[in-house]
This record gives structure tokens, C-alpha cells and sequence, in this order.
């Protein structure tokens, strides 16, 4: 995950306090969803950024999983994803963010709330 | 109205194994005291030789085709080409000792220092060099070792190190202006060396430098002082070098995206009649080598990002022949698009072709961002040339050009496997202009686009995504001021356009011929 976006997953977690804060990714691939999954829950993994060693426990997901997709107007998520979702990997990209998810987020209990 | 055509490209590799040190995720390392990784680094390092047999750079340099390039097993690099060439139909890749010589012929306010055991080597090389053999490096702009080594100490140079022996330096420009340190003179002069590079091997095509109006420099660095920053002007330091003496220039920035934009300026000029001639050029970014080496390392894969790159393209007036750049079908992120991946695509693909009556289909090739999938896929970032024609594919499905079962076939057609160096603007487009002149002039494919995009927020200004596109096709033998002249003397347009289009084809496949067998 870019250092930058990673200084600014903290800044923002130490304002607005981590329960108060889900990260939603972007990225057209699997395994680098899992990566930012990784390191907005468990810390930096490769150790590089701001978030290496500070497990903020995020809530995280992608914008193809189905609980995000559902809140979207799906005029705006047609018009802004649809293209896209032709050409994602989904179903690994939804595994691969919800391995972290559930294993390091620290507010899963908020997500049924 | 005419249109503007291709004339030549060429692209060149320099191998500058010891300028990984200055790579921006080297220098991070450093200053973090990140030993362990640096040295490890070493280990992963390539020969010479081997960065000549691997596929990929063979194919940059124009000796293998990228549907050759396809056929070969990957991973590339476990898979080099026995007897590969040094010497490409497009370019070279350039040894390091080369290159720096390169580097001290393109210094002239003396700030790269060599000692006198290496300008003799440096000699003995240039002199076999095909464009090189008539510079002699000066023996009394020598230092010896231990005065560089007290420059590099006091932070004054930036060491130059064949095999791990210091060789010779880069100075600073300036006691106290960081924008002409030795790391950015070192940049900088390295962008201008590998332009140089690229640019001297159009003339090596056959093409005369002296008839170059103007040149634009598209690469990514930037060089002026503490008063302007990016004042340049790299286009011009470039063109003394090689003999535009009839050219002034100026240099294009738009991250990744410039090489596009710098062709569509140079078209432009070209079609409104400015110049006649307008080269584009680039050199290489330092800062981008081994930009993925902790992800490679990691991995187990050879450092690959352990090369500069450079390109450069004559765009000229219609000759009849080279394919031309359809000037009517230009793609543009505007800054209303916004960043969607479909809004972004829509905006460089289907809105260009759709304006002029065309669909996606019509394209045979698409040219986007053709960065090595070998280098990105271990860093994380995917396959990126796939990544685009699928997008492309999605969107002519979307469109109603396409059926969706056809999206994996026409990513096979219509895409060009990435052999391009994680070199920022390299990469951006640009690649495919010698390969895709050729195919057009062969007649195995009637056009491409190319396709620039660039990441803004990079330089913290704005969120805006750029990109910009142009169809660039066969040339239909004729152009309009020439099909005129016909009418005017009584030859049936038709006739006299297929007659000459048969013969400037002929012409141009005698020349090619030619070409291949020198």
C-alpha cells in the first residue's frame, strides 16, 4: 500500500477514532487488495510505511463486495464499477479482503450492528 | 488535409547495474540504514550478458517481434535468447563503461570526473562504437581515485563504480542549491545521455538529424536551478549532441502520459505546417531502478529494473509511405471525465473512434501502457497491458461492439504482450511506434492507437487522471496535396492513387529489405 495513502489511513483513524472509520479499496487486483486489507488491519506487512507494526484493526472492504455494491445506487455503481466487474477477479478480491478482515479487524461486531 | 507521418523510432537500454544505489527505493533504504536489503540487492543483480538475452529487452530494441516474444515461455528471464545481439534494428543496449563515457560526452560544464585509467578504456570502447567512433574523451579533464573518493566523502560527488571500483564522479553543480546536487546532475545528465542514445540511432536508420525543425524532450525529470526548478531545457541539450543544428525545442511533461501528448503536439505542428520535421525524445529515470527490488528480491526474481531507457520518433510531413497519425482521432481525459476506469477508457477509446464513425474493433492493435508484466506482477500491480485490454474489451462489450464471450479473444487479438522497462514514460504508449510502423508498412495490421495515461497526484497538485490518444494508420499512398496534382493532370484519381500506393509499397518493402539485410 503507497507510504502516502498509509500516512493518511493513520491521520485519519487518530482524528476521527478507528471505530469510526471503513476503508473501502479499489484495486483491480486480488492480491493487492489483500495487501492494503493487510496493512489498514494488521499493520504494514513489508514493513515500509507508516502502519508498519501499528495493527489499527480496520474495518475494510472492497467496492465489489456485496455489502458495499448493495448501499451503492447501482445507476452511480453501473456507471462507476460496472466496466470494471466485467474484468476483476470478484470472487478472489472478496475471499482475499475478507481473510483479513476477519482475522485482524477489530470491529467486526459494528459491521452486523 | 495531410496528415503527419511516422518516420522512424528507436529505443535503447543502457545497463547501469552500479546507478541502482540511486534509485529512489534504494535511496529510502539508505536512509533508513536498511543495509540488509541493499546488500541482498547485489546478489540479485544481472550481467551484461544477460540483460542482453533476456527477451523482453530483445524486443524493445526491435530484434524480436512482441508475437515472438508471446511464444516464449515465461518467466522471460529463465528463458534468455542464445546469441541475442547487443546491437537491435531499433536501438542498442548499452554496456555500463559505455555509457558512462556516454555520460562524460554529454557534461559540458566538466562535472562528471573520470580518472585517466578509465578515459583510456573508455576510448578504446567508443572507437569500435558504430556512432560513437569519432569521440575521444579528453585525457586532462582526468582526476585520480583519491581525489573522488574525497569529493564523494564530503558529499560534493556522487561516486561512479564499475564492478565496485571507483571509476570516476559526478559533482555538484552548486554549493547550496539541491536543485544542481551531484544526485540530480547525475539524473539529469543520465536523461540526456540515454536521449542522445535514442536519438543518434534514428540517424543510424537513415534519417538526417540536420532536418529537424524542432524537438520536444518528454521525460521526467526536471532541470533548471533554485529559480526554475523545471526551467529545461532537455530537448535542446539533446539536440546539439546529435546534430539538429536547424532545431530549437522545448520540453513536455505529463508524467507517463507525455510521450503521447509529445505526439500529438509534434502532429500537430507538422499538419499546421510549422515545421517540417518534429522529433520526439526521452531519456531515462534513474530514480526508477530496482523501484521494485524489495518485491523481486522477495520473490526470488533477478533485479530487471536494472536498465535506462530512451526512445525517440521523427514525426514528418506526408511522404506517401510511413504511416500516418490520424489527426481526426484523438482521444483526451478531459478534466470533466472524472477518474472511473470506465469514464477514463471511454474518454481515450471508444469518444475518439465513435466521433470519426469507427468502433473499437477497427482497431488491430491497441498500445497503452506496455510495462513488463515479469517486473509489475511480483510488485503486486498485475499484468498491466492485460489489464487495460481488458478494460478495452469490457467497454466494446458494454458499447454493443462486442459479445461478452468474445472478451478473452479480443484481448489475445488486439493486445501486445508488455515488454517495457518500469520506466515511467517509457513504457506509456511509445513502445509499439517501431514495431507497429512496420507491421502497417508490412501490411499484417492496418493501424493501432496509442494510448497515454499518467498518474497526477503524484506531484500533489491534483486528484485529476490524465491520458491521451491517437490512431495512427496506413498510409493510403497519397496525400490530398498530391491526389490534387493528379486530378489537375487528367489521371483518374483512383487509378493514379492505387497505381502509386503500389509503388511507394514496393518502394517501402525494397527498403525494409534493404534495411534487414545491412
Amino acid at each position: 500500500m503507497d507510504l502516502e495513502n498509509q500516512k493518511r489511513v493513520k491521520e485519519l483513524s487518530e482524528k476521527y477514532g478507528p471505530e469510526n472509520v471503513i476503508v473501502i479499496l479499489g484495486g483491480a487486483e486480488a492480491e493487492a487488495s489483500g495487501l492494503a486489507a493487510e496493512t489498514v488491519t494488521n499493520g504494514d506487512p513489508t514493513f515500509a510505511g507508516p502502519l508498519a507494526g501499528v495493527p489499527l484493526g480496520l474495518r475494510v472492504h472492497h467496492i465489489v463486495d456485496p455489502e458495499i455494491k448493495d448501499v451503492v445506487d447501482p445507476a452511480v455503481y453501473e456507471e462507476q464499477v460496472g466496466m470494471m466487474e466485467m474484468v476483476m477477479p470478484i470472487d478472489e478480491i472478496i475471499a482475499e479482503v475478507r481473510e483479513y478482515r476477519e482475522k485482524f479487524c477489530k470491529f467486526l461486531d459494528l459491521e452486523t450492528a | 488535409m495531410d496528415y503527419p507521418v511516422i518516420k522512424g523510432a528507436s529505443y535503447v537500454l543502457a545497463h547501469t547495474p552500479d546507478f541502482i544505489p540511486f534509485g529512489s527505493t534504494q535511496v529510502f533504504a539508505r536512509k533508513s540504514n536498511d543495509q540488509a536489503y541493499l546488500s541482498e540487492l547485489k546478489q540479485h543483480q544481472r550481467s551484461f550478458k544477460e540483460v542482453v538475452a533476456y527477451p523482453a529487452n530483445q524486443c524493445f530494441v526491435g530484434n524480436i517481434l512482441p508475437e515472438t516474444l508471446e511464444s516464449i515461455a515465461a518467466p522471460w528471464y529463465e528463458n534468455q535468447i542464445e546469441g541475442a545481439e547487443r546491437q537491435g534494428r531499433f536501438g542498442e543496449i548499452m554496456p555500463q563503461d559505455e555509457f558512462f563515457a556516454l555520460l562524460k560526452h554529454s557534461d559540458v560544464f566538466d562535472l562528471v570526473k573520470l580518472t585517466p585509467e578509465f578515459i583510456t578504456h573508455a576510448n578504446q570502447r567508443l572507437s569500435i562504437h558504430p556512432l560513437f567512433n569519432h569521440i575521444v574523451l579528453d585525457n586532462k579533464c582526468a582526476m585520480t581515485a583519491a581525489e573522488m573518493h574525497a569529493l564523494v566523502e564530503e558529499h560534493i560527488a556522487e561516486p561512479l563504480t564499475l564492478n565496485g571500483e571507483l571509476i570516476g564522479c559526478v559533482k555538484r553543480a552548486h554549493d547550496d542549491d539541491e536543485n544542481l546536487s551531484a544526485h540530480i546532475i547525475l539524473e539529469n545528465l543520465s536523461v540526456k545521455a540515454s536521449g542522445v542514445l535514442a536519438a543518434l540511432h534514428l540517424k543510424k536508420q537513415g534519417l538526417d538529424l540536420s532536418q529537424v525543425d524542432y524537438i520536444i524532450e518528454c521525460s521526467e525529470e526536471a532541470c533548471g536551478d533554485i529559480n526554475q526548478r523545471g526551467g529545461g531545457n532537455f530537448a535542446k541539450a539533446i539536440g546539439e549532441l546529435v546534430g539538429c543544428v536547424n532545431a530549437t525545442g522545448s520540453d513536455l511533461r505529463g508524467f507517463c502520459a507525455a510521450p503521447a501528448h509529445a505526439l500529438i503536439h509534434a502532429a500537430a505542428l507538422v499538419k499546421g505546417g510549422v515545421f517540417k520535421n518534429v522529433m520526439v525524445v526521452a531519456g531515462g529515470a534513474v530514480a526508477k531502478l530496482a523501484m521494485n527490488g524489495r518485491d523481486h528480491i522477495k520473490k526470488n526474481v533477478p533485479v530487471l529494473e536494472d536498465c535506462l531507457a530512451g526512445f525517440a520518433t521523427i514525426i514528418g510531413e506526408n511522404d506517401g509511405i510511413n504511416p500516418i497519425l490520424n489527426t481526426d482521432i484523438v482521444g483526451r481525459h478531459t478534466i470533466g471525465t472524472g477518474s472511473a476506469p470506465q469514464a477514463v477508457m471511454t474518454s481515450l477509446i471508444s469518444a475518439p473512434l465513435k466521433r470519426a464513425g469507427r468502433i473499437i474493433t477497427d482497431v488491430d492493435k491497441f498500445a497503452t501502457e506496455m510495462q513488463n508484466a515479469e517486473i509489475t506482477k511480483p510488485a503486486g500491480a498485475g499484468n498491466v497491458p492485460e489489464a487495460n485490454y481488458k478494460m478495452i474489451a469490457a467497454l466494446a462489450v458494454m458499447e454493443g461492439q462486442l459479445e461478452r464471450s468474445e472478451l478473452m479473444n479480443f484481448v489475445a487479438k488486439h493486445g501486445i504482450p508488455g515488454y517495457v522497462l518500469t520506466q515511467g514514460h517509457i513504457p506509456s504508449g511509445v513502445p509499439y511506434l517501431g514495431h507497429g510502423r512496420e507491421a502497417i508498412i508490412h501490411n499484417d495490421i492496418n493501424n493501432f492507437m496509442v494510448v497515454g495515461k499518467g498518474s497526477l497526484f503524484l506531484g500533489r497538485m491534483t486528484n485529476q487522471f490524465d491520458g491521451i490518444s491517437i490512431l495512427i494508420e496506413k498510409n493510403t499512398g497519397l496525400s490530398t496535396a498530391q491526389a490534387a496534382e493528379f486530378d489537375g493532370l487528367g489521371f483518374e484519381k483512383n487509378e493514379a492513387r492505387k497505381l502509386v500506393a503500389e509503388a511507394m509499397k514496393d518502394v517501402a518493402e525494397r527498403l525494409l529489405e534493404k534495411a534487414a539485410q545491412q
